[in-house]
């Protein structure tokens, strides 16, 4: 049968067969940056326009619809526009900084790759602590933009980054608080075996409404981490017209915006895993027959199917609300997700002890 | 009572956002709500209305005549400086001079389609046309001449 | 906590918002100095688009000079028209007919409902939504269409000319006319489902921008801006014009002077307006548009004042006639310019945001600003 795990498998039988076992791993090691590197490129060309279609119909336009059939291929004319053009550095700009910053946004969201489980015995590197290390390395995105907003010199590019500090900080709270409920219930960091512990139903549904509040406050934390409306205060395009990338242009701008894309892609695929079942289909207790057909459906299909779920959620989000202030941004941490999330983590350990769920 | 009315601001906030959610989902699932106008493809069945005021023409017939006699209200009307009409002297059979518009000159790049012109003028021999898509490679295309090359005055106009 | 924030030490921030920014709407110039995020002062720089309309009209005749003024707050062309046709009639004593003034009437309310309608969008998009704008321009360009099948144009009309108006309506007006006010009574409940109820706008703009009675008075504020304090000044309530006196409608008033109590005017606004054309819209009697007048106009020696209440605020127009054919000098006195003056004085203390949500209510445009 084709699936992830069997072409994944085959092709490691063969390279060890074929060469000894340091080239094979060379080998397996560039095959894998080379997927993930064109799975950005297909994720940013698919969200970018995934983004410009939700937009356009909710604002009762049509959208993109010239360039390729019914204008699926507008985002690669984008994308072949900002390479060709200039990429300028300004003359007052900290040079090696300013040029540093797009490439450390990039490399954040490809180390976040590493341990999403895509479908059934099919990720890249089974980390025993995969959830702790997303948590960890997703709070190094802040350095990449407080560098480009400082090193841009430019009083925009600095308050844009600023917020952007503070915002993600203390964001980043409230988003563990909700994921340390699922590992609470599982007991595991492995992403893997979460998903596994997921086949008699899905957290969300299994944990009732302990996991469906944290799954609230991880959908909004995650919004403002990955700094999307209505928590763009970083870009907070009608203030500071774009925040920290607004000395950017060509290439170097796309990288950013790529990352943000690619961030949101992640965001919602540990949501997806953690909360929707990430790759499990759908199933319902101890249905086996009902179980068996969900399970006709490919595991890979359900984690896109879910992980795009959310990611029209968040845009769904960004084309409805208005923008929060900074001092309101705040509030809403402390004084209400991170007091809530705190609570509900207690209740969650009390329904983990007592076995409160189905 | 303070726990009270926390639950209740959270509730409420959500419900607010939940009705906002639910107005953007109906324009999202609901296409025939688009509105968007093809512009450049519609062209075919683009239909300006009567009054649309594009810019300053001057009929002429089937024998090449105008209503123009070369009074020039127009000009006088004109808060731009917009029209400019030459006149000359036509010898008539009877060999009395007669004065007629040589060219009236229209620079299009200063008309603020304001309808001044046509409501002064007493013999209506210009009027606004429907036209819209006046962008030209250079500046000197936007003076034109109203009355065709070799056009006259028609019969009876004066 | 002003006096405090008042000097200007080292360490501030001053930051230019324009001439090029996406929340000026155009080419205001604003130095703001910061303190962090807290605003310090504001300083609005004018001048970017002076095209000295005021001594352009010195040089025009009495019939030409209108059409210059549908280029200062071009999203009320039809009610600054309005005002100078109606001082010129006052000056030359030309009696409208009654058709006439009803067209008049039934254009300005709809001029009034088209700004509204733009400046709801645009200050959603200020605040960061941008649905509502895409949203604001489906009912506008409703009666944009009305306004180019009758007037033949879409924004700078030139329709309301001494004497009357231009032309006689359209066949089609009546039709469209409640057609629109179909469209729009089903789709404002929108606007408070998208907007008005969402509890992020609300906390944006409750408590934002609050200026007093006494102050919006001292800064000359007008229309909603002055409305919103609880202030009595609807031009056309106090001084009424044409048909106004004649016209069952209530002056919206709230009373806490934020930026809330300057949306919810305007919102309130739209709906008076509606309420106006409901109920001249079957009552347009027959007769001539234009009274039959000289084909020179020339006012009579002294000095005339015509004040119109336009989307924005009090509209006036000052002319000292020598008795010729222009004007020897002409004042226009824009709702824009004074309610700009009182940003600062709102400003101060709150945060960038803030700025830019209280812009959004003050409802600027720029060259009704600069002239």
């Amino acid at each position: 049968m084709w699936s992830f795990s069997n072409i994944a498998d085959t092709l490691h039988t063969w390279l060890h067969n074929t060469f000894n076992a340091t080239l094979a791993k060379f080998v397996e090691m560039v095959l894998v940056g080379v997927c993930v590197i064109s799975l950005f490129a297909v994720l940013g060309l698919v969200l970018v326009m995934m983004e410009r279609k939700v937009s356009a119909w909710m604002q009762i336009r049509l959208g993109p619809n010239r360039v390729g059939p019914k204008g699926m291929m507008q985002s690669m004319a984008d994308t072949l526009k900002l390479l060709v053009k200039e990429s300028m550095t300004p003359d007052g700009a900290d040079k090696f900084l300013f040029n540093l910053a797009p490439y450390i946004a990039m490399m954040v969201a490809m180390l976040l790759m590493a341990p999403i489980a895509f479908a059934r015995n099919f990720m890249m590197w089974n980390l025993n602590i995969g959830v702790l290390y997303v948590s960890a390395i997703s709070s190094v995105s802040v350095i990449s933009i407080l560098m480009a907003g400082w090193a841009s010199n430019n009083k925009y590019s600095l308050l844009g980054a600023m917020r952007s500090g503070a915002q993600i900080v203390s964001y980043e709270l409230s988003a563990g608080l909700a994921i340390l409920s699922i590992v609470v219930l599982t007991g595991t960091l492995n992403m893997n075996e979460i998903v596994l512990s997921q086949a008699d139903g899905w957290w969300i549904f299994k944990g009732h409404i302990p996991v469906i509040i944290s799954f609230i406050i991880f959908i909004i934390a995650v919004t403002a981490e990955t700094n999307r409306a209505p928590f763009d205060l970083a870009e907070a395009e009608s203030e500071l017209t774009a925040g920290f990338h607004t000395e950017y242009s060509g290439m170097k701008f796309a990288l950013f915006f790529l990352a943000e894309y690619v961030n949101v892609f992640i965001v919602c695929a540990i949501g997806a895993t953690l909360f929707l079942g990430g790759w499990m289909p759908f199933h319902i207790g101890h249905w086996d027959g009902f179980n068996r057909i969900m399970d006709l459906i490919p595991s890979s299909l359900w984690f896109f199917g879910k992980t795009f779920f959310l990611i029209f959620l968040i845009m769904w989000f960004r084309w409805t609300f208005p923008r929060l202030r900074i001092d309101q941004l705040l509030n809403l941490e402390w004084k209400y997700l991170l007091p809530i999330g705190m609570f509900n983590l207690l209740l969650v350990t009390a329904m983990a002890i007592l076995g409160w769920y189905f | 009572m303070f726990i009270v009315n926390y639950i209740k601001d959270v509730f409420t906030a959500l419900k607010s956002l939940a009705i906002g959610l639910r107005r953007t989902l109906f324009y999202f699932t609901h296409h025939n709500e688009i509105i968007t106008e093809q512009y450049p493809d519609n062209r075919a069945t683009l239909r300006l209305a009567d009054r649309f005021k594009g810019e300053v023409v001057m009929p002429h017939d089937a024998n090449n005549e105008h209503r123009c006699t070369g009074c020039t209200a127009c000009e006088l009307a004109c808060p731009n400086g917009t029209i400019k009409v030459v006149t000359k002297f036509d010898i008539t059979p009877e060999g009395k001079k007669k004065k007629a518009i040589d060219k009236l000159v229209y620079h299009l790049e200063l008309c603020t389609m304001c309808n001044l012109c046509i409501t002064a003028c007493p013999s209506d021999a210009i009027k606004m046309a429907q036209t819209f898509e006046h962008s030209v490679y250079d500046r000197s295309q936007f003076t034109k001449v109203l009355n065709n090359e070799g056009s006259k005055i028609m019969e009876g106009v004066e | 906590m002003v006096e405090e924030l008042g000097s200007n030490t080292e360490g501030d921030l001053i930051i230019n918002v324009g001439p090029q920014h996406p929340a000026t709407h155009g080419v205001l110039h604003l130095v703001i100095t910061l303190n962090g995020e807290t605003i310090k002062k504001v300083e609005p720089h004018l001048g970017y688009i002076h095209r000295s309309i005021e001594k352009m009209c010195e040089s025009l005749t009495y019939r030409q000079f209108i059409y210059v003024t549908s280029r200062m707050d071009y999203l009320s062309s039809h009610i600054n028209n309005h005002a100078c046709a109606l001082i010129v009639e006052k000056g030359m004593q030309i009696e409208v007919p009654p058709r006439a003034q009803v067209i008049r009437v039934l254009m300005d309310e709809l001029t009034r409902i088209a700004s509204h309608e733009l400046w709801w969008g645009a200050m959603a998009m200020d605040l960061g939504a941008f649905t509502p704008f895409f949203h604001a321009f489906r009912e506008r360009e409703a009666i944009n269409e009305i306004m180019e099948e009758t007037c033949g144009a879409r924004l700078t009309m030139n329709y309301m000319v001494p004497g009357g108006v231009l032309e006689d309506l359209h066949p089609d007006f009546q039709r469209k006319v409640k057609e629109f006010i179909t469209l729009y009574k089903r789709k404002i409940a929108e606007y408070d489902d998208m907007v008005t109820g969402n509890i992020i706008f609300q906390n944006r703009m409750k408590g934002v921008g609050v200026i007093s009675a006494a102050d919006a008075i001292s800064y000359g504020c007008s229309g909603p801006t002055l409305r919103g304090c609880g202030v009595s000044c609807d031009i056309r309530k106090i001084y009424p014009y044409e048909l106004y006196d004649k016209i069952e409608f209530d002056e919206v008033l709230e009373t806490a002077g934020d930026s809330f109590a300057r949306y919810m005017v305007r919102i309130r606004e739209m709906n008076q307006s509606i309420r106006i054309i409901e109920q001249l819209i079957d009552n347009i009697p027959e007769g001539d548009v234009q009274a039959k007048t000289k084909a020179v106009l020339k006012l009579p020696k002294g000095e005339f004042y015509q004040r119109v209440e336009t989307a924005r605020g009090e509209f006036g127009i000052f002319i000292v006639s020598e008795g010729g054919t222009n004007p020897y000098r002409i004042k226009f006195r824009s709702p824009g310019f004074s309610n700009l003056s009182a940003l600062d004085h709102m400003a101060r203390g709150s945060k960038i945001g803030d700025l830019v949500a209280m812009m959004g209510t003050l409802d600027l445009v720029i060259p009704d600003i600069d002239r």
